[in-house]
């Protein structure tokens, strides 16, 4: 399969059920807002060594947010419920908490409830106030510049981590400008994120490595510079410089949406493959094909 | 189609209606409901002397006529819809669990005391003792709305523990008092003595108002919890000026002669 000049690798990315919660964050300017998301999203690019992913899903205008001030929506992952509950504490307690003139509530309406708020408010030293309003409970936590208000539950609900695809270039340049590309289309699609830096990771992982105490280390086969050293290499002569987009998201169907988006928008001129990462199929609980994806709607390549 | 009583003879003295809530009248036949058995004064009486009966339940109850002097109106009722179109009198959704009632008139005095859930809306004016504890009572309303659209007179959410009471127009005097817990916000002009004795909670007003000497004021800031408040009286119907959004409430604390940990918010925007 091809897109104009690029092969598709008839392969899967194999994706992991995670834990997801949406985090809705409101400030009195999106800057403020964006300043607290930018913050509970950072350090958490992959659960291996952050305990989470997050990424900034999408900013929301004053008259859709909760309380009809700037906001912007955020994902955070985690492998199971219970430590999703604790990053959520720690995060939105360090970096919402913390940051001028905002307020933090739950952005899913169904999913398995964790106290994140009821447990928070202790920090209010007991002048914390809760209110019930509209059958949603609050707290009102006094901080030096006023109030932050959070939900006293925030939902959480199964995921799915890890979804990528593998972008296969000539050179650095024609990769980065690919991903580049990829990871603005899929930025317009909801309920996904990115979590590594401005989407892209260029250090992808195998399981397992030489040194016993690692759990993971580089995927040596999409190395170019190991091209000539190792036997199983995955880089034919020519490609030169390889990016993965990872993608998580709140249901399988986003994830394979943001896996074809991003597949047709990366193929550019100096791409000669597209593939995706898996682990040999025994891992991940879901195999998500690329021809399957490509084919599944209409798309401009050819097969 | 609902289930409708209309009255057709009016009481010489209050008729004690509780049997009127569509927890009590949702499974029974026209013949049963005319039997109902209710107290005009100290004389037991059959609704059907003084009520019609037509149509057939289908989760609301509609009252018509002058029900100014008929009490007890759905009384610890828990769910579907009562509709009253026209005045109602004392004790209306008195001890209700859930459900709905809806007052297109004026409500009397003693709205919904010691509600527990669900929700009473009064297109009109109500009374005294809005969602309030009866005397020796140390607990009025517990959970639910009262939304008001017109004004209230005094003591309205006495001994509140828990739910809102919304008033569009002005509230009396002790608006508040002895409040336990739970919000009460006034769109209107409080009377005096608002708050007096008030453990917790928080009573909200768009306009200045008179404090005890007994409450401490704390600061100027704009809580964006009554952003939530404000969003949803929108939604029900209440013209809310975008600049209660975006001014800033004075903050006291108080009553200082009980726990100190209530507060009243007013707007400083007027």
């Amino acid at each position: 399969m091809k897109i104009k000049a690029t092969e598709i690798v008839d392969t899967y990315a194999e994706a992991f059920k995670m834990y997801g919660s949406r985090v809705i964050i409101t400030a009195a300017t999106k800057e403020w807002a964006m300043a607290a998301a930018q913050s509970i999203t950072g350090f958490a690019t992959s659960v291996i060594g952050c305990k989470c992913e997050a990424g900034i899903e999408a900013e929301i205008a004053a008259e859709d947010s909760p309380d009809l001030r700037p906001g912007v929506s955020v994902l955070i992952f985690a492998m199971d419920a219970e430590s999703l509950g604790k990053r959520l504490m720690e995060r939105i307690g360090q970096c919402v908490m913390t940051c001028p003139t905002t307020a933090c509530y739950n952005g899913l309406s169904e999913g398995t409830p964790v106290i994140v708020g009821g447990q928070l408010r202790y920090f209010g030293d007991g002048h914390q106030i809760s209110k019930v309003i509209g059958g949603n409970k609050f707290w009102r936590i006094p901080v030096m510049d006023g109030e932050f208000l959070i939900d006293d539950i925030f939902n959480v609900q199964e995921s799915v981590g890890g979804g990528n695809i593998l972008i296969l270039g000539k050179d650095q340049k024609s990769a980065l400008k690919a991903a580049s590309a990829a990871t603005k289309a899929m930025r317009l699609l909801p309920d996904v994120i990115l979590p590594f830096p401005n989407g892209v990771v260029r250090s992808g992982s195998k399981v397992g490595s030489k040194y016993k105490s690692l759990i993971a280390s580089t995927n040596h086969a999409y190395c170019p510079t190991l091209r000539g050293k190792v036997k199983n290499s995955e880089l034919d002569e020519g490609i030169n410089s390889v990016l993965e987009i990872v993608i998580d998201g709140l249901s399988l169907k986003a994830v394979e949406e943001a896996m074809r988006v991003g597949t047709q928008a990366a193929a550019k001129p100096g791409i000669k493959k597209i593939s995706a990462g898996n682990y040999g199929g025994n891992l991940g609980q879901y195999h998500i094909q690329l021809h399957q994806l490509l084919a599944s709607k209409d798309w401009s390549g050819e097969i | 189609m609902a289930l409708k009583l209309r009255l057709h003879t009016q009481p010489d003295v209050p008729l004690e209606a509780d049997c009127i809530s569509p927890d009590r009248l949702q499974s029974l036949s026209d013949s049963d409901i005319s039997a109902l058995t209710l107290f005009h004064g100290n004389r037991q009486v059959r609704l059907g002397d003084f009520f019609d009966c037509s149509g057939k339940f289908d989760g609301e109850v509609i009252v018509e006529g002058d029900l100014g002097n008929i009490k007890h109106i759905g009384s610890a009722m828990s769910l579907g819809k009562l509709t009253i179109e026209g005045d109602v009198g004392v004790h209306t959704g008195a001890s209700m669990r859930g459900g709905e009632i809806i007052i297109e008139g004026n409500a009397n005095d003693w709205l919904a005391p010691e509600m527990l859930g669900g929700r009473v809306i009064v297109k009109g004016n109500a009374g005294h003792m809005v969602g309030s504890g009866y005397r020796g009572s140390t607990v009025g309303m517990q959970g639910g709305e009262i939304i008001v659209h017109g004004n209230v007179k005094n003591e309205t959410g006495h001994v509140i523990r828990r739910g809102l009471i919304v008033v569009g127009g002005n509230s009396g005097d002790f608006t508040g008092v002895n409040m336990l817990a739970g919000t009460i916000i006034v769109l209107g002009e409080m009377g005096i003595r608002t708050g007096a004795g008030m453990k917790r909670g928080s009573i909200i007003c768009q306009h200045k108002a008179d404090m005890l000497p007994t409450f401490s004021r704390s600061c100027v800031y704009q809580p964006a919890f009554l952003r939530h408040y404000f969003k949803y009286l929108k939604s029900i119907g209440f013209s809310i000026s975008d600049s209660l959004l975006t001014e800033p409430f004075e903050r006291w604390c108080g009553d200082s002669v009980e726990l100190n940990r209530g507060e009243i918010l007013l707007y400083t925007g007027k």
